[in-house]
């Protein structure tokens, strides 16, 4: 399908796919969103783009497999588990840090954000892997 | 049901009433459609009047955080539709 419409669209949409589904991700915690739900909208943003132009235009455009994505994300989720064993607490407690920013006030970081961070990879990875596989058929 | 006094509560009853009435109209379509491109055309109705939802549902409880399903679901939503369409031009071209 070569539209010109839609393949303008896709590129344009793809960019702000991708900070929307960051920012559903980071205040995933304590507010609606979440890891699984940011990678679903940053691999809709690829699928599109796939849909617009082509599949392997889809690949160059993400630059990287996204079989390394997922094993990227599944190594970061068990990383996330790590620093709880160093501190003296049973596995998977989560850990927090605060870090005091002078003007935009706190930063809290913590283990749940990685663990959310290695389930927006590995969701990311997958779907695409999936859906770039079906519509290479 | 509203905290601000712009917007009287059965304005804001009446709509949500008013759009899923017509959700439902597009429902019946979409069961009924004679054919493919009807119900695709009902599925993106579907997806319009959810948004529209969120947005007066925002503003009849006033919580913002429905906006962003609203924001959300038009962003994600017509890239179903295009499929619909991928496909249907594969099946019939």
């Amino acid at each position: 399908m070569k539209s010109y419409i839609i393949q303008l669209a896709a590129s344009r949409l793809l960019p702000v796919t991708l900070i929307l589904s960051l920012l559903v991700f980071y205040r995933g915690h304590n507010e609606p969103g979440g890891g699984f739900i940011g990678g679903l909208m940053a691999s809709a943003g690829f699928i599109f783009y796939a849909m617009a132009f082509d599949t392997q235009e889809a690949r160059k455009k993400l630059k990287i497999n996204p079989l390394t994505l997922m094993v990227l994300g599944l190594v970061t989720a068990v990383t996330s588990t790590i620093p709880a064993l160093f501190a003296g607490n049973p596995f998977f407690t989560g850990e927090w840090i605060s870090i005091n920013l002078a003007f935009a006030g706190t930063l809290k970081l913590g283990t749940p954000l990685l663990f959310d961070l290695g389930v927006y990879l590995t969701v990311w990875g997958i779907m695409l892997m999936i859906i770039f596989n079906i519509m290479e058929e | 049901m509203n905290s601000y006094a712009l917007i009287p509560e059965w304005v804001s009853i009446s709509t949500l009433a008013m759009l899923a009435l017509a959700i439902l109209l597009a429902m019946f379509r979409l069961m009924k459609g004679p054919t493919l491109p009807d119900r695709i055309v009902a599925l993106d109705l579907i997806a319009a009047l959810c948004m529209c939802f969120a947005i007066a549902y925002a503003i009849s409880s006033s919580e913002v955080r429905y906006l962003d399903i609203a924001a959300i679901v038009a962003l994600v939503a017509f890239i179903g539709t295009v499929a619909y369409a991928t496909y249907l031009k594969k099946k019939y071209l």
